[in-house]
């Protein structure tokens, strides 16, 4: 046993702090992943009748019209969900035909290997446009080329038309493969997109649409 | 080939090694692809697409990656604990199911692709998670492998000397191992799954993959220059701490954006704000370790220790690849203020292609350069012609795609995000910008650069255990 000169050079000192470091990080982090779980459970449709805000809303928000505004109090846009909006024709989807149609959709989007070309949420590849707030993007709505270009009358058949034909409809070189979607799972991933463009990101993306006014609920 | 090691366990950390060479070909192979197909969108258009070729692009690195980790402590395990692997019999007949394993996943990867939107294509093809596409069935036998492995570790540690870098390695196993099981679910709430997948993908590659490398370098240090062990197991539990004390709660960068609240800004700014300073100390901690070994045995009259050239500079690119990618790359855009308008983007590829090169391609091509030494029985290993290029090109090849990709990043982030706001048409408006195009050329001719250098790494991987250069 040599003399011990300083706490500074004593590997047990150090083996020590590195548990208790490591053990307190992991401990905030599991503390806080309770807390965040819970302000991201999926919330339900008598939280949309009553006007519940949630960060995650109910599948049932694909009965709703869909905004994205700028919030002063937050400083950044976020989704505002309005008035009934028909989504298919319809804007009484249950809770149940509205989950299975999200269900679909999220295992449509991960069995046709979305997250390889484009970004959700932010996360995945550069290859293709972000899909966060896709079901909001001017280019589907009235004022855009995409109902006119697929020949159709409203933004979800349009996107529908489009995912199973992706390569009849170029809007760039580059362009999107034919992944074999069948009607019924484009219908699944674009309620999953009208999904997704609802959750709370907290303002991503930044100035979404803001040169072609698609913001503060146009 | 007759193999001069003393132990099964070595020669099995070699065979985890080979394989891991082949899968990180295919990475760069699939990735050429994937950067022509930028240049030229219709090339292999609807045949082999971008999504096929990216997929297995990551997927080969993530594998090899763990291959070349998992054949690291197959091959230092009996060299610290002083003992035969215990059941390394088993822990062969794993590596034959997981390799077969991932020959079926990628062959299904390449040839079905994509499947119907049911739950048999999570279970059969593909998960379709960015980095753990693995279908399920691959997942279970994953984790079995992987127990096998971890048990390996566990009885041969427990039976014979436990060192300071074994206790970290096992630590560290452990909640490697355990955090795959995170990204393993599936669910309908995409906020949740993104939160869990980033438990598996953050949790490795900033934080247990990061506590590995710190223990690779220590031994590596110890074996290559004689570093005293006392100093460089000191040295290594600083580095945990740091490692561990930032990167876990680091987290937070990835959770500003997915439906997280608010306060994760404020966790993951700081936090990963702070990742930078191990890696500044990992760097600081082989450099300075490498000129005091030699300059305190030049002081005492004796020939420095150097006994694997080609390996101790892949171990240096590593310190300082490692702070530069990870670190400084990953700065540039981890603040939230920044990542609003940088997430997403060519920036996170730009920050990716350097920090895995940076901190985990080059410490682990090291290892194969040990691995081949020590199956040569090469008391002194030198640096031939082809060891030189395969650095230079690899690294130059690596750096320039880096550079390339920020730059492309930075005409992306200006008009897509900040001035038309991430829309469909920003996006390919973007896509047509002069920077980013030249910037995407660029990327494909330092991909060949570094193609070029592979070439030159196995051919000399192949043949430097027989040049006369070496002291045996």
């Amino acid at each position: 046993m040599k003399k011990e000169v300083s706490v500074w050079t004593n590997n047990k000192f150090w083996q020590r702090s590195a548990a208790w470091v490591t053990g307190f990080a992991s401990i905030l982090l599991i503390w806080l992943t309770f807390d965040t779980s819970s302000q991201i459970a999926i919330g339900t449709d008598s939280d949309l009748q009553n006007k519940v805000t949630k960060r995650v809303p109910g599948p049932t928000v694909i009965n709703y019209k869909i905004t994205y505004e700028m919030s002063p109090k937050r400083g950044h846009e976020v989704p505002v969900i309005g008035e009934k909006e028909k989504f298919f024709g319809r804007d009484d989807y249950s809770e149940k035909e509205a989950s299975d149609l999200l269900h679909l959709g999220k295992l449509g989007s991960q069995a046709k290997n979305c997250m390889n070309c484009h970004t959700l949420l932010g996360n995945g590849a550069y290859y293709a446009p972000d899909l966060t707030k896709a079901w909001l993007d001017p280019a589907w709505s009235e004022t855009g080329s995409m109902m006119a270009m697929t020949g159709k009358s409203t933004k979800e058949e349009a996107m529908a038309e489009f995912l199973m034909h992706p390569s009849q409809y170029p809007t760039h070189e580059r362009m999107m493969p034919d992944l074999g979607i069948t009607a019924k799972e484009a219908k699944g991933l674009v309620a999953f997109l009208k999904h997704m463009s609802s959750i709370d990101t907290n303002g991503f993306p930044r100035n979404f649409g803001r040169m072609q006014g698609a913001i503060h609920g146009k | 080939m007759a193999s001069n090691l003393k132990y099964e366990s070595q020669k099995l950390g070699v065979m985890y090694f080979t394989v891991a060479t082949i899968l990180f070909g295919a990475q760069l192979l699939m990735g050429l692809i994937a950067a022509i197909q930028f240049l030229y969108p219709s090339f292999l258009f609807e045949l082999f697409d971008f999504n096929v070729a990216r997929m297995v692009h990551i997927n080969a690195l993530v594998v090899w990656m763990l291959y070349a980790m998992i054949g690291s402590v197959y091959f230092l395990l009996p060299d610290e604990t002083g003992i035969e692997t215990v059941g390394v019999r088993l822990g062969k007949l794993g590596f034959y199911i997981l390799t077969a394993a991932v020959t079926v996943v990628v062959l299904v990867y390449i040839l079905v692709q994509v499947g119907p939107a049911t739950e048999s294509t999570i279970w059969l093809i593909n998960e379709g998670r960015e980095y753990i596409e693995a279908p399920r069935w691959a997942d279970i036998g994953i984790v079995v492998v992987v127990l096998v492995f971890v048990g390996n570790v566990f009885a041969t540690a427990i039976k014979g000397e436990r060192t300071g870098i074994m206790t970290v390695i096992m630590a560290d196993l452990m909640a490697l191992a355990g955090l795959y099981l995170a990204g393993m679910g599936f669910t309908d709430n995409i906020s949740v799954d993104q939160f869990w997948w980033w438990w598996v993908i953050h949790l490795w590659v900033e934080a247990t993959w990061e506590v590995f490398v710190g223990a690779l370098a220590a031994w590596g240090l110890i074996k290559m220059i004689g570093a005293r062990r006392e100093v460089v197991e000191m040295w290594l539990w600083i580095e945990v701490a740091m490692l561990f004390g930032s990167g876990i709660l680091g987290m937070g960068h990835h959770y500003f954006w997915i439906g997280t609240p608010e306060y994760w800004w404020e966790i993951g700014a700081l936090f990963s704000a702070l990742e930078p300073v191990p890696l500044v100390a990992m760097f600081v901690h082989v450099v300075y370790d490498w000129g005091k070994e030699t300059g305190l045995r030049l002081g005492e009259g004796k020939e420095a220790v150097q006994n694997n050239s080609p390996a101790f500079a892949w171990f240096v690119t590593n310190a300082f690849g490692n702070f530069l990618g990870a670190g400084i790359w990953g700065f540039f855009h981890t603040l939230p203020q920044v990542n609003i308008y940088t997430h997403g983007t060519q920036f996170t590829s730009a920050h990716g292609h350097l920090a895995f090169f940076g901190a985990y391609a080059t410490i682990l091509i090291g290892m194969f350069y040990i691995g081949v030494q020590g199956t040569n029985g090469i008391k002194a290993m030198k640096s031939t012609f082809a060891s030189k290029m395969a650095l230079g090109l690899i690294t130059m090849g690596v750096l320039g795609m880096t550079i390339s990709l920020t730059i492309a990043g930075y005409g992306q982030v200006l008009v897509e995000r900040a001035q038309m706001g991430a829309t469909w048409e920003g996006y390919f408006i973007s896509q047509d910008a002069i920077w980013f195009v030249q910037g995407m050329a660029w990327r494909l001719a330092m991909g060949i650069v570094t193609f070029v250098g592979f070439i030159y790494l196995v051919a000399d991987l192949l043949s430097i255990g027989k040049s006369k250069i070496h002291t045996r």
